[in-house]
């Protein structure tokens, strides 16, 4: 069975899912929005950097994080000289190392969706007196509501697997940092498989339920963008 | 009341720039080829174009200018699609009251749904949704849809391309009603000229990117400069009161400026405004009233000009009261009457077509 160390690690990757699908739905949307219409010419640029953590081993992205967020780096030292605490070997570490990891998988299906409305249908929204804001809420975002779903189960799912990005900012402290992949890992180490198979199946069986839901709802919306 | 629209607008090849008055009332058709420009003109005037540059003035008030440039969702008007466009996420009810709903909350008055509704005959399909329509009940939603902002102008982009003709047949009628029963002006863009024919009252033809001519429907048909005289199916329509009928014959009478026609088995009700379409080539010309003929529409007139339309073929613009129709006849019978312009003459039309 799963000894409270394990269900504390099961609790925190669960958070950090939520918080980091939370935050890249907030940031990514509008980010996605604006990678759907706008015409810049260089635009792929920001677009292959977007796709970086597809492609990265999550170490390379863990390490050059661990040097931003160190307290001698670019951003833990902004951080130290406003009186925060170091990022590095905490949960806001991990949330930020996730955000940056999963980054894609949200973005993505998101500027899939909002480019598969075209512009005709903001084109009516203005013809009927709806001004910019009001026609992304009320046509953008509910026609792009299956991108929606596929973006937060994606963000989330892909957050659950996180072990690399984690190892390298998060370390790895039972209680805190500690995540079930690493934890899975632990338990390997320590040849402790009956405890491996409760948290690895679980994960499966969670992963597995929510990739089918996405497809099962994507096709009730008779749009399929995975 | 007039609409001043000048507008230019480059893009890679292609340029617009026209420079229109058109009347602030009835049926303006903007009519030509595809890719004349034609809906980029329309799309201008909603504000559509943001590269389109000039000046729109509307019943005074400045929609665009050098300095002032009023947002899209601020113009008061009404905007039809060619594709129906509806919002595929909202019932049919849902689709007409965004509009309404953002018109009223700006302080303006909308019609009531009913209104719009009635309009265009769609009471059945309220709690439907879009991907449950045909076509043509998509359009017809769209066009409640835009009416029901209570627009200053309805612009309508070739509303019936995108269906077939007996859905064409469906909606005409409401678009017949709508220029009989609305106060505003509708801007027409249309390549169809049946559907100009029958709709418009004032006409801009459009080519290349420029107004090639504008003016009353009647005018600009009967123009014989323009292209659409000069084509093998040149015509011209006239307006025409319902006077009476003859049971016996199933005859109706139409009045107009220059006499009464006789039409075959149309029953209209007395008084109703009917548009007359005439071929040129169902037109023929004599110097004497002929008493000896079959043809009951015989009416004295006035050559006005002559064009050859082609080596054997030329096309006589006639005055026959106020109106204008054309004939087409051969150059041989032009010079065994000799005729000229001021020739008095009478014109026999074969057969006629009631429009509306």
């Amino acid at each position: 069975m799963l000894t409270q160390q394990d269900l504390d690690a099961l609790l925190i990757t669960l958070q950090l899912a939520g918080v980091t699908t939370l935050i890249l739905l907030l940031i990514g949307t509008p980010f996605a929005w604006w990678l759907a219409r706008s015409r810049w010419r260089y635009k792929f640029l920001i677009e292959a950097v977007v796709a970086l953590p597809l492609v990265l081993p999550p170490t390379v992205l863990g390490f050059y994080l661990l040097l931003a967020l160190a307290p001698d780096g670019p951003v833990g030292s902004l951080v130290k000289s406003m009186g925060g605490d170091p990022l590095p070997f905490s949960f806001t570490g991990l949330v930020i190392g996730s955000v940056f990891y999963s980054l894609p998988f949200v973005v993505q299906p998101l500027q899939n969706a909002f480019r598969a409305i075209g512009r005709r249908p903001l084109e009516v929204a203005a013809t009927l007196r709806a001004a910019p804001l009001d026609r992304f809420f009320s046509v953008a975002v509910p026609l792009a509501r299956p991108g929606f779903l596929t973006a937060a189960v994606l963000g989330f799912a892909h957050t659950l697997g996180e072990f690399g990005v984690v190892l390298m900012i998060g370390g790895n402290i039972p209680g805190e940092t500690q995540v079930v992949s690493i934890a899975i890992y632990d338990h390997v180490e320590a040849l402790e498989y009956g405890q491996a198979h409760w948290l690895a199946g679980g994960l499966l069986a969670l992963s597995f339920v929510m990739l089918m839901a996405v497809y099962a709802l994507n096709r009730r919306f008779m749009v399929v963008r995975l | 009341m007039t609409i001043k629209a000048r507008f230019q607008l480059s893009r890679g090849e292609f340029d617009l720039n026209v420079d229109l008055q058109l009347p602030a009332k009835g049926v303006t058709a903007i009519f030509g080829p595809s890719g004349c420009g034609k809906t980029t003109l329309l799309r201008a005037i909603a504000g559509l174009e943001p590269q389109a540059q000039g000046e729109l003035t509307v019943n005074d008030q400045i929609w665009q200018d050098s300095r002032t440039r009023l947002a899209v969702h601020k113009r008061p008007i009404g905007y039809v699609f060619q594709e129906p466009s509806l919002f595929e996420h909202l019932s049919v009810q849902k689709n007409i009251e965004y509009g309404m709903k953002r018109s009223q909350s700006a302080g303006n008055p909308s019609l009531s749904l009913e209104e719009a509704v009635e309009l265009l005959g769609i009471g059945h399909l309220l709690q439907r949704q879009p991907y449950q329509l045909s076509g043509g009940e998509q359009q017809r939603v769209a066009i409640a849809r835009a009416l029901a902002v209570n627009p200053q102008v309805l612009l309508l982009d070739e509303p019936m391309a995108a269906l077939d003709d007996a859905r064409k047949q469906e909606i005409l009628p409401y678009l017949e009603n709508l220029h009989q029963q609305l106060d505003i002006p509708l801007l027409y863009v249309s390549h169809s000229r049946d559907e100009v024919a029958r709709l418009a009252d004032y006409l801009v033809m459009m080519q290349a990117g420029r107004t090639v001519a504008e003016g009353p429907l009647e005018t600009v048909f009967a123009s014989l400069e323009m292209p659409l005289a000069q084509g093998p199916d040149a015509e011209t329509v006239i307006e025409a009161v319902v006077a009476g009928r003859d049971g016996a014959y199933d005859l109706s009478y139409l009045v107009f400026s220059g006499g009464r026609f006789a039409v075959a088995g149309e029953r209209m009700p007395q008084g109703k405004r009917a548009r007359l379409q005439i071929q040129a080539r169902d037109v023929s010309l004599t110097l004497n009233r002929q008493s000896d003929t079959s043809i009951l529409n015989i009416f004295p007139a006035q050559v006005e000009a002559l064009a050859e339309t082609s080596t054997a073929q030329m096309t006589v613009r006639l005055r026959i009261g106020k109106d204008l129709i054309l004939a087409r006849i051969t150059r041989k019978s032009a010079a065994d009457l000799n005729l000229q312009p001021g020739s008095q003459v009478f014109a026999q039309i074969k057969s006629v077509a009631v429009l509306a």
